[in-house]
């Protein structure tokens, strides 16, 4: 990969780590947030529908798929941020095994987070270590602190990461999709219903 | 005060009709923020910022800025930015060259906590021999702390790129602070005609709940959220977290470039690019460089220009495309450490053709002739052709 001060002109992959004593944040590398409509897979910009059915994939085949849902779904800022509280639940509900792990705030914690319980951005390796997390999702998580964590844990852990932002997205998780409204959380349960189906008739 | 508007930065910036002033450069800045509908202005004068600090009282006694105080130094002024950008609100300030080093860690402190603030900065000397007078030298001291840095060439950047900065940072994952940079007195004083947006229109209020971090309001609802920084513990995880948020901050100015691109242009104008010459220059410096391109082809050599409008993030990849075809590029500056050719030397492939100069510093005028001149003789030492 030919690079120009650490920039490369292309080709950085966002994947599944253990990645790095300490991870390069992609958008550093080259990896640009998606436009309206679209979505990341491991870097590469992707049709939404495209990301859904990943995002469904990944979820229904995890081990111990988990939520993250960070403070913008776990209080009440708004009715939108209700609605897509019971979107997220709903969502939950479809995939066998999920569990939910919250972010509640954002403070490091000493000496040490109860990692069965919550995650925390500055530690979140420990969770996913904890509790053996193969594939998780974060949501509701403002956006600084949701790439600090999912940069650590595509450093330190083998967790796939999927990050469902309300805002522009995020280049340092796995898979990603942007502007994720009550409505989009639902389109994506919608999949992830079909993907189930779709594995139970070949099963 | 008249009825206004309120408008999104895409239609102030991209679609408004403009209209001409004749305005010295720190009227075109007051004009921006006049229309920029900033909630919070704190400053303190210094030379030749003054203007900036009593126009932005004006606007405050006119109603078009909601709070506005002299703070009791620059160090003040800057970590009071801080608390305003912090609460959620839209802030401006402005400096000059000892003001700048004075308050050099908030500048820090405000990329490492997303804040969206924008500074004017007016260079000028610093330091012993006391001197007021135009330099670059304190972007040189900015390059690292994580701000986004434009370098405006005239009273029409100023007031373009000061709305192009509001526009930018307030994107919801860029919130960085932007040093809106000018060469002292001679943009600051010098008067031109600018084309301004409309007086009765502004730019909608500042939405904080689309920052990437929470609002430092103890008064939000439903939960009072403290924006912790990171308390540093002997321990790796502690240091990894304080790590990946300084690569967070970079990551952002990264992320900046698609609305550099957008809202600016791109960080670069670019003249006659396939030039063996280019003469690659910042602020004041690329005004000058544009009448020593038309010179020095007028004396039949084949030269090209390249503005640099964006310093962070340095278009590292356009620059060191550019040079790859040039057999000699000159870098003309108005400091004595010549900062921006080691930033282009940094990025370009085979670097012994960028060449450092002329450079003036101290007030001194930068001369057409003398960047000819200086191209004159390394053509005659490197032998590109005529």
């Amino acid at each position: 990969m030919s690079t120009i001060i650490g920039l490369p002109k292309s080709g950085y992959k966002v994947i599944v780590g253990p990645e790095a004593y300490l991870s390069p944040a992609a958008a550093s590398l080259g990896v640009a947030l998606p436009d309206a409509g679209e979505g990341l897979i491991e870097g590469e910009i992707s049709s939404e529908e495209a990301v859904m059915e990943k995002i469904a994939e990944k979820l229904l085949a995890a081990k111990n798929p988990t939520l993250f849902p960070g403070p913008l779904v776990l209080w009440v800022w708004s009715e939108q941020s209700v609605a897509k509280a019971i979107a997220v639940q709903k969502m939950v509900a479809e995939v066998p095994g999920m569990k939910i792990i919250p972010m509640p705030d954002y403070r490091p914690k000493y000496p040490m987070i109860n990692p069965a319980i919550e995650i925390n951005p500055n530690h979140p390796n420990l969770t996913i270590w904890h509790n053996n997390i193969d594939v998780c999702v974060f949501i509701g998580v403002h956006c600084h602190y949701a790439n600090l964590a999912l940069k650590i844990i595509r450093g330190g852990t083998d967790c796939y990461t999927i990050a469902l932002c309300g805002e522009a997205g995020h280049e340092d998780a796995v898979v990603t999709l942007r502007d994720v409204s009550a409505e989009k959380v639902g389109k994506l349960t919608e999949t992830i219903r079909r993907v189930k189906r779709e594995r139970e008739v070949l099963a | 005060m008249t009825e206004r508007k309120a408008v999104s930065p895409e239609y102030m910036i991209l679609e408004a009709p403009r209209e001409k002033r004749f305005l010295i450069g720190n009227e075109a800045l007051a004009a921006a923020v006049k229309r920029a509908n900033v909630d919070v202005v704190v400053v303190y004068p210094i030379t030749p910022q003054s203007e900036v600090s009593h126009l932005c009282g004006d606007l405050w006694a006119a109603g078009f800025i909601k709070e506005y105080y002299r703070g009791e130094d620059e160090l003040h002024v800057m970590v009071s930015m801080m608390g305003a950008a912090a609460a959620g609100v839209r802030t401006f300030t402005a400096t000059s060259g000892p003001g700048t080093v004075r308050a050099m860690e908030p500048f820090t402190c405000w990329a490492g906590y997303r804040l969206p603030i924008v500074c004017g900065f007016m260079g000028r000397g610093i330091g012993t021999p006391a001197n007021i007078q135009p330099d670059s030298i304190e972007i040189y001291y900015l390059l690292e702390t994580g701000m986004i840095i434009f370098h405006v060439e005239s009273p029409q950047d100023f007031f373009d790129m000061t709305l192009q900065a509001y526009a930018i940072t307030e994107q919801p994952e860029i919130h960085l602070p932007v040093a809106v940079f000018s060469d002292g007195f001679f943009v600051t004083h010098g008067r031109e005609v600018v084309t301004v947006t409309p007086e009765d229109e502004y730019l909608h209020p500042y939405d904080s709940r689309f920052s990437p971090v929470p609002a430092m309001d103890m008064e939000t609802v439903p939960i009072k959220m403290a924006r912790d920084c990171l308390v540093i513990k002997n321990n790796f995880i502690s240091y990894n977290a304080n790590a990946s948020w300084q690569q967070e901050v970079r990551a952002a100015q990264y992320r900046a470039r698609k609305h550099i691109d957008r809202f600016m242009g791109g960080p670069l104008e670019v003249i006659n690019p396939d030039a063996e010459i280019l003469i690659m220059a910042s602020g004041t410096a690329a005004a000058q460089a544009r009448v020593a391109m038309e010179l020095a082809r007028e004396a039949g050599l084949d030269v090209g220009m390249v503005k640099i409008k964006v310093i962070r993030p340095f278009p590292a990849q356009e620059i060191a495309q550019l040079a790859e075809s040039a057999r000699l590029v000159i870098v003309p500056e108005f400091n004595y450490v010549g900062w921006l050719a080691r930033e282009i030397k940094a990025v370009v492939n085979n670097n012994a053709k960028v060449f450092s100069g002329p450079s003036v510093f101290a007030g001194m005028t930068l001369p057409p002739e003398v960047i000819l001149a200086e191209l004159q003789n390394l053509v005659k030492l490197s032998g590109v052709r005529r």
